[in-house]
């Protein structure tokens, strides 16, 4: 037990030697860590600055979170109310599942050509690779929220509305996943179907997309959890599914509904990931 | 130079073709039932989402009819990009907006940030022996993550008022699920041996981890955190449908109002947003990710 302490009196005993023979670490302000306080101080000072410019204040907190506790309370059990509620709630589920389902198939389909048009080894020219690289971006930039609302004043209220907004919005995510694992696959299998007198075609079919399969069906499985996640809001603009109820529920103060419909999705999406899992961990086993 | 290949006997041919067919058999029967019961689930899926395909057939042309319309001057005569100074009448309001929006997403990362930060250390398993304390901060973790911040939004807007304080709360809490789960992996993977260096130094836990861990992981936090910003700039101009706050508002309204035009100008503004905010982010993170590799 002595031996720590003993240790630490000897170098207390010799720190000012210790501090001449190593002056950087001893300096106060060594310029690196200048540079990061700096930092620091800004993003603090901007945090505060936006504190004060969205208009926090801690009478509002206090309020707000003493309502929050009160809801709490009142969420407590879970109660879906009557049988037919209940039933609406599971074809609300069921409709988001399908909604997912529908919207990452549908989205995988059609971002599957456009992958190989936005790889650079694949693609047919270099304003075709550009101007798809540039149009899945632009979809990209675009909230499924948003597609929804366009979808819904296209094809009317309804779950139809919200496969068609996951599907335009994962679009932009698949192509760019799509073209990038193209563009990391092995060269030498397309070389060697072209050394054969494979053509181009020929050189993708058996070159590239037997690499590529694999790794693409990752992708999906892994989508189609993120979009059980988002087709499950899709709803408060009216697009289908579970999120319509829940946000009626929650408008309505029916904290009990509120409560169980998130007790489900919890659950639903725990089902999802874990089959997910499973699978993708089979796909990757297997490559 | 050409030179005339020759073709393999016909026997020899029949053989390979033969090996081949019998090698692809199995993988391709395998494929077949996946589809078959891809083909199953969509007809399901199709049914319960009451896919319409008719309907949509019908409605395609008014989907790039709406493209049509937000780009034509509702004054008539040309598209708007002929006369930016009518489209992007509302440009003061929808700057600060927007500036209000990434503010939002500002201030959402940073105290998500913050909460997943500390809340990472006691959900990481080898700095945490106690496995009750451990357990609560990952399934509270797993919770934030779970619902949607849209949905906390909803909840937060009935308990704080209109405005941009619930949207910033609703982004912080989702935040830091999804940040605390990423950075207790990161503390996870850390190098023990300064962990147990300064254990054996005599070092109290918050010690332990200021000087040992902390180190290690804070580049691949700021990495992570800058990611999370990324996203929620995206989601911060969507929580205004809700009322939380930000550009979302005024887009729903134009939207829910017809007014064609100010959806063009909204929607351009917020992917060039995102996009620079895309550009930016991940220059930094190639920095950062860069001064990592340089000093290793």
């Amino acid at each position: 037990m002595s031996q720590p302490i003993s240790l630490r009196d000897a170098a207390l005993a010799d720190l000012a030697g210790i501090a001449a023979r190593h002056p950087d670490t001893f300096r106060v302000l060594h310029p690196s860590r200048l540079r990061a306080a700096a930092l620091g101080v800004g993003a603090i000072v901007l945090l505060i600055f936006g504190l004060w410019r969205l208009e926090f204040s801690p009478a509002r907190l206090i309020d707000g979170f003493g309502q929050l506790i009160h809801f709490l309370g009142l969420m407590l059990p879970p109660d879906p109310g009557t049988w037919s509620r209940t039933l609406l709630i599971f074809r609300g589920l069921a409709e988001t599942l399908a909604i997912a389902f529908l919207g990452t198939l549908g989205a995988a389909i059609l971002a599957f050509p456009l992958g190989f048009l936005a790889a650079r080894n694949t693609s047919v020219g270099r304003v075709v690779h550009f101007l798809s690289r540039r149009m899945l971006d632009s979809v990209r930039g675009i909230d499924a929220l948003i597609w929804a609302l366009i979808w819904v004043s296209v094809v009317g209220l309804g779950p139809f509305a919200g496969v068609l907004a996951i599907l335009t919005s994962d679009i932009g995510t698949f192509g760019k996943l799509f073209s990038e694992a193209i563009e990391a696959a092995d060269r030498k299998p397309v070389e060697g179907v072209t050394a054969s007198g494979g053509g181009k075609l020929h050189g993708i079919r058996f070159g590239v997309l037997p690499a590529v399969l694999p790794v693409m069906a990752g992708h999906v499985l892994y989508m189609f959890e993120s979009n059980t996640r988002s087709s499950t809001i899709i709803g408060i603009v009216g697009a289908g599914g579970i999120g319509l109820m829940l946000s009626e529920m929650i408008r309505t103060l029916e904290w009990g509904v509120v409560s169980f419909i998130v007790l489900l999705i919890l659950l639903a999406v725990a089902a999802i990931d874990a089959v997910s899992g499973r699978l993708r961990a089979a796909l990757a086993g297997r490559r | 130079m050409a030179t005339a290949l020759t073709r393999l006997p016909d026997d020899r041919l029949s053989e390979l073709l033969d090996g081949y067919r019998a090698a692809a058999r199995g993988p391709r029967r395998r494929a077949l039932a996946v589809a078959l019961c891809i083909a199953a689930f969509t007809l399901l899926a199709g049914h319960v989402a009451e896919v319409d395909l008719p309907r949509l057939w019908e409605h395609a042309g008014a989907f790039f009819g709406y493209f049509d319309r937000i780009t034509a001057l509702e004054s008539g005569g040309g598209r708007v990009w002929t006369d930016p100074a009518e489209w992007f009448w509302g440009w003061q309001k929808w700057g600060l907006l927007l500036a209000d929006t990434l503010l939002i997403a500002y201030v959402g990362t940073a105290l998500g940030a913050l909460g997943g930060f500390l809340l990472s250390f006691c959900a990481a398993a080898n700095l945490v022996p106690n496995r009750w304390l451990r357990g609560t901060a990952r399934r509270f973790l797993e919770f934030c993550r779970t619902v949607p911040d849209i949905v906390f939004a909803l909840i937060f807007v009935i308990a704080f008022g209109l405005g941009p304080v619930p949207g910033v709360l609703a982004i912080a809490i989702h935040s830091m699920g999804a940040l605390g789960k990423l950075f207790s992996e990161v503390v996870e993977n850390i190098d023990m041996k300064p962990v147990e260096g300064a254990s054996a130094a005599g070092a109290s836990w918050p010690a332990m981890v200021r000087f040992a861990a902390l180190p290690q992981v804070l580049p691949n936090f700021t990495s992570y955190a800058l990611l999370r910003f990324e996203v929620n700039v995206r989601q911060a101009s969507v929580l205004g449908f809700v009322g939380a706050g930000g550009i979302g508002q005024d887009l729903i309204e134009a939207i829910r109002k017809f007014y064609y035009n100010d959806v063009a100008a909204i929607l351009l503004l917020i992917i060039l947003t995102v996009m620079l905010i895309d550009l930016g982010t991940e220059r930094l993170r190639h920095r950062l990710i860069g001064a990592l590799e340089s000093r290793a």
